[in-house]
């Protein structure tokens, strides 16, 4: 029991921890009771202070340098690898006002805002976010922020059941497997049963909640979203549509087709890869369907004085008055996440978003057409895609994956479980040239040898 | 005041009204490969609504808003059960070194094996910590961990064939996002009432655990900050009934090296990163809710797990595993400011953590007695929740007091929270803040309670002095306005 309290005894503070020994004492001295263990006794006492296996603490310098040499074990761009990754996490350059903005510790290290006369920047920045994602998707409203795409998607599909009170949830077979995975797990105790739907169906049963479609779809090709949503709709189903938002620069928005609900992953929108999040869910829909909406709103009113202001609303829906009625468990609308997002769509603003668009689409094509001259791998450049196709490749993905590698190129996504020796390829803004001329190399160089 | 509007009130105009023809904050290289044909054109759009301003604009327009926020970084935080603690600024910048921030989550294994090493080091600390040591870094929020944990216990029940459990046991003074995680678990919620010491009835305990019972959900400590002092028999009573026992670890924040839950009987848990091991809370997220378990229920804990093998560092799914519950591998970034967080405190640090987060709450809670309720009179653990009630007798309510110590520069503390408290307001100082300002925390709850008597409407108007007085939120839920139009 001697060495428990040896850090206390110490006469040096923490960086972290103000309190020092004599200040502790004092504290002790007014509450009453000699040390710290007089304040524990409801703790069983043979629990109490047990042994743990945890390194002493670091100086900052000295953890600087652990992370560094983590990092260093890891490859990205910074250590000359280029890569050709996509399926739900995407390379784009990050302007600086993002990354400026995020250093704001006004708010970063502010809470959910709960109190909104002490929380109006972040209020106002969630109604801006929810401004940029009914622009951009074309919808008519849309919540504060989900976890992520693959659990919006999920509370979509949930949300398309609440609203039609029907218990079977069509899904296309050309979406990304996460989604499902991800619905199946959000939905296995509520009596929803998953269905998969061909994209080229003529028609469909007509008990669905809701058909859940993904566009540009997991192989990078556009769905038609209007001719689906129509079929869902004659059947009273919702039509649920989970869009990539860079690809809202230049293909029409699932608003004008009278989509229901519009979900996505924000991470292109100005957020860092990061070894898969945080990232941050875009969730809207139309308005008539608001009360079924899960997670955080923020909406405008005014004070006392007359002056608009910001503050959550609706909150009739959510798990702190619901409880076990709530429309989610939600508790979070990954509000930093959003504020990155928000920063990054004001930045490229209209023009931008437009030229960023173009600029993937154009570098990914050039990518395709040049992989599809080489005599043993092929694209089917037939459908219209954004930035992602699917490469056919001489044998096993995973074998030509680990030939790029050896020349520091991380290939595209091996899904060969899904087409015949596939290869998934994304190809963005941050992607040159020259960066696709030395994959294209590499591919012929590997295809000869196979 | 803490709150710097400048002269006057702030531009609060949106961007969209800011908007001219034209401007631009940011240009796009041009493109360097060869024109390409464009789709056909019913799949275009003409164009997207979206601001047009200048770069200057964009940084004014968010640091001025930023402005208006309290924080931690400017502002006394002391809300309950959140543990607005300091949020140390090198963790933001180590998570987002190169070769962290840029790997992409699908990259395979053998070119992130610092990544993966750094998810293992966080499992094996929180796996130490709790006492529990299989470690899934997955969930996204503490809701999440809470809903995997319960998932861990149906897979539970379902593999040894006991499908009759689905009854989820939640006291009366749990968090919301309890019974919303039961009830999206499929379970039935049974509440457990707390006795007049704050404590899960036990007598009440023992008459609803049966062979329906699938888990007991307890905040430890509960969320009126206190230990159950009857934690072994209520672990007891809820393993003979065959049940498991899931932990909150929203309040971890009070038991770092003082007691392990998996010591409890405890068999799940989930601790939020985001309140006790630093990482910030970003306004309302991101967060990060690890889930903790038992050796014998870690087959049954999400994907994916982090393991090193004769090849290196993994990450694995078990075949029993209850599978994905979002896109990839959880908050990395977050659990990189985590693992940051306990290398840089280490085990004393850590102790001393929890030990002056408990010094702290028992000293406010002293000085404050005289003059504010307590929910429960005896010593406390990381917070204390006080009762308005003797003001509300007097024409003030919780909710006033707490908006007039806004306008000290200091947040108010989570109000009506537990529900079982009448008018109450839970305090959570943390371990980060100085006895200098718990003193002018403890001179102002005073000298508020002393104005609800001298000038009452000081309390009950406020408050003053920022960018907003009071708002009208019964006119936002009725007439909701949720975007920027072009009409208005």
């Amino acid at each position: 029991m001697a060495s428990v309290n040896s850090y206390v005894n110490t006469s040096v503070n923490h960086p972290y921890i103000p309190s020092t020994d004599s200040e502790r004492a004092e504290m002790l001295g007014v509450i009453g009771v000699d040390s710290l263990d007089g304040l524990l006794g409801d703790i069983p006492a043979e629990h109490r202070h047990p042994s743990l296996n945890l390194a002493p603490g670091l100086s900052e310098q000295e953890l600087s340098s652990v992370f560094v040499t983590i990092a260093a074990e890891n490859a990205s761009s910074s250590n000359g690898y280029i890569s050709f990754l996509g399926a739900g996490a995407y390379s784009h350059y990050i302007p600086s006002t993002v990354r400026s903005i995020l250093q704001r510790g006004e708010f970063v290290t502010a809470y959910t805002p709960y109190q909104p006369e002490a929380a109006q920047g972040t209020l106002q920045v969630g109604f801006e976010f929810q401004t940029v994602i009914c622009q951009l998707t074309g919808m008519e409203v849309a919540n504060a922020g989900m976890y992520d795409g693959p659990t919006a998607f999920a509370e979509a599909c949930l949300m398309a059941a609440r609203v039609t009170k029907r218990t079977r949830v069509g899904v296309l077979s050309s979406i990304d497997a996460r989604l499902p995975d991800t619905l199946r797990a959000y939905s296995k105790y509520q009596g929803i049963e998953i269905v998969s739907i061909d994209p080229d169906v003529l028609e469909i049963p007509d008990d669905l909640a809701c058909i859940g479609i993904q566009s540009p779809n997991f192989f990078g090709g556009i769905e038609d979203v209007e001719r689906l949503t129509e079929l869902a709709h004659a059947s009273g189903a919702l039509s649920v549509v989970h869009v990539n938002p860079t690809a809202l620069g230049m293909f029409k928005a699932p608003g004008e087709f009278d989509v229901d609900i519009v979900t996505a992953d924000g991470q292109p929108l100005g957020v860092p890869m990061a070894f898969g999040g945080p990232y941050v869910g875009l969730f809207a829909c139309k308005k008539a369907h608001i009360r079924q909406m899960p997670g955080r709103i923020i909406g405008r009113t005014t004070d006392t004085k007359g002056r608009t202001g910001y503050a959550l609303t609706l909150q009739t829906r959510e798990q702190h008055i619901r409880r076990e009625r709530a429309t989610s468990n939600i508790c979070t609308s990954t509000q930093l996440i959003g504020l990155m997002v928000t920063v990054y769509v004001a930045t490229l603003g209209k023009q931008g978003m437009k030229d960023l668009s173009n600029l993937c689409y154009q570098k990914a094509h050039y990518a395709a057409s040049e992989i599809n001259r080489l005599a043993d791998f092929s694209v089917d450049v037939s459908g219209t895609f954004f930035h992602e196709f699917v490469v056919s490749c001489p044998t096993d993905p995973a074998r030509v994956n680990a030939a790029l590698l050896r020349q520091k190129i991380i290939g595209g996504l091996d899904i060969s479980d899904r087409s015949d020796n596939g290869m998934l390829i994304c190809v963005t803004e941050t992607s040159s040239k020259a960066d696709i001329d030395r994959l294209v190399a590499a591919l012929s160089e590997i295809g000869v040898t196979s | 005041m803490t709150i710097s509007t400048g002269a006057g009130d702030v531009d609060r105009r949106l961007l969209m009204d800011r908007s001219v023809a034209g401007r631009r904050a940011f240009t796009l290289p041009e493109s360097d490969v060869p024109a390409q044909g464009l789709p056909d054109s019913a799949f275009l759009r003409d164009d997207v609504e979206l601001p047009e301003v200048s770069q200057l604009e964009v940084i004014r327009y968010f640091s001025v808003l930023s402005q208006l926020n309290f924080s931690i970084d400017t502002n006394f935080y002391p809300l309950g059960s959140c543990t607005m603690k300091y949020n140390p600024k090198i963790n933001d910048e180590l998570s987002n070194l190169p070769g962290l921030a840029d790997i992409h989550p699908l990259q395979p294994d053998e070119t992130v094996q610092g990544a993966i090493r750094l998810l293992k080091g966080l499992q094996d600390d929180l796996g130490e910590i709790t006492g529990l040591p299989g470690v899934s870094l997955a969930p996204l929020a503490g809701a999440q961990g809470e809903y995997a944990g319960l998932l861990i216990a149906r897979a539970y029940h379902e593999a040894r064939n006991d499908s009759e459990r689905v009854v989820a046991i939640v006291p009366d003074s749990a968090h919301g996002t309890n019974p919303a995680s039961a009830a999206m678990a499929g379970l039935e919620v049974a509440t457990v009432r707390s006795d007049e010491q704050g404590n899960v009835d036990v007598e009440n305990l023992r008459e609803l655990a049966d062979g329906r019972t699938a888990v007991f959900m307890l905040t430890i400590p509960n969320t009126l900050g206190l230990f159950e002092p009857n934690i072994l028999e209520i672990t007891k009573i809820i393993h003979d009934a065959g049940g498991l026992v899931y932990a909150d670890g929203a309040n971890l924040n009070a038991l770092l090296g003082i007691v392990k839950l998996g010591d409890l009987g405890v068999d799940i848990c989930h601790s939020n990163l985001h309140k006790t091991f630093s990482t910030p809370h970003g306004g309302g997220g991101p967060g990060s809710g690890p889930v903790m378990v038992t050796d014998e229920l870690a087959k049954f804990l999400p994907k994916p797990v982090a393991e090193l093998t004769g090849d290196g560092y993994v990450l694995t799914t078990h075949a029993e595993s209850i599978g994905a519950i979002n896109g990839f591998h959880g908050s990395f970034s977050i659990a990189a400011r985590a693992y940051a967080y306990i290398k840089a405190l280490g085990l004393e640090g850590l102790r001393s953590v929890s030990e002056n987060a408990v010094i702290s709450a028992n000293y406010i809670q002293a000085k404050l007695k005289d003059k504010y309720a307590l929910a429960a009179d005896r010593y406390c653990m990381h917070e204390t929740v006080l009762s308005a009630s003797l003001q509300k007798k007097r024409g003030v309510a919780g909710l006033d007091i707490a908006k007039r110590l806004l306008d000290f520069g200091i947040h108010a503390p989570t109000m009506y929270f537990p529900m079982i408290v009448d008018e109450a307001l839970m305090v959570e100082p943390t371990e980060s803040e100085s006895k200098e300002t718990l003193d002018h925390f403890i001179a102002v709850m005073r000298q508020i309670d002393d104005e609800i008597d001298a000038s009452p409407e000081l309390v009950l108007e406020a408050p003053h002095d920022l960018p907003v007085t009071r708002l009208d939120e019964a006119k936002a839920a009725r007439r909701p306005v949720l975007r920027w139009t072009a009409d208005e």
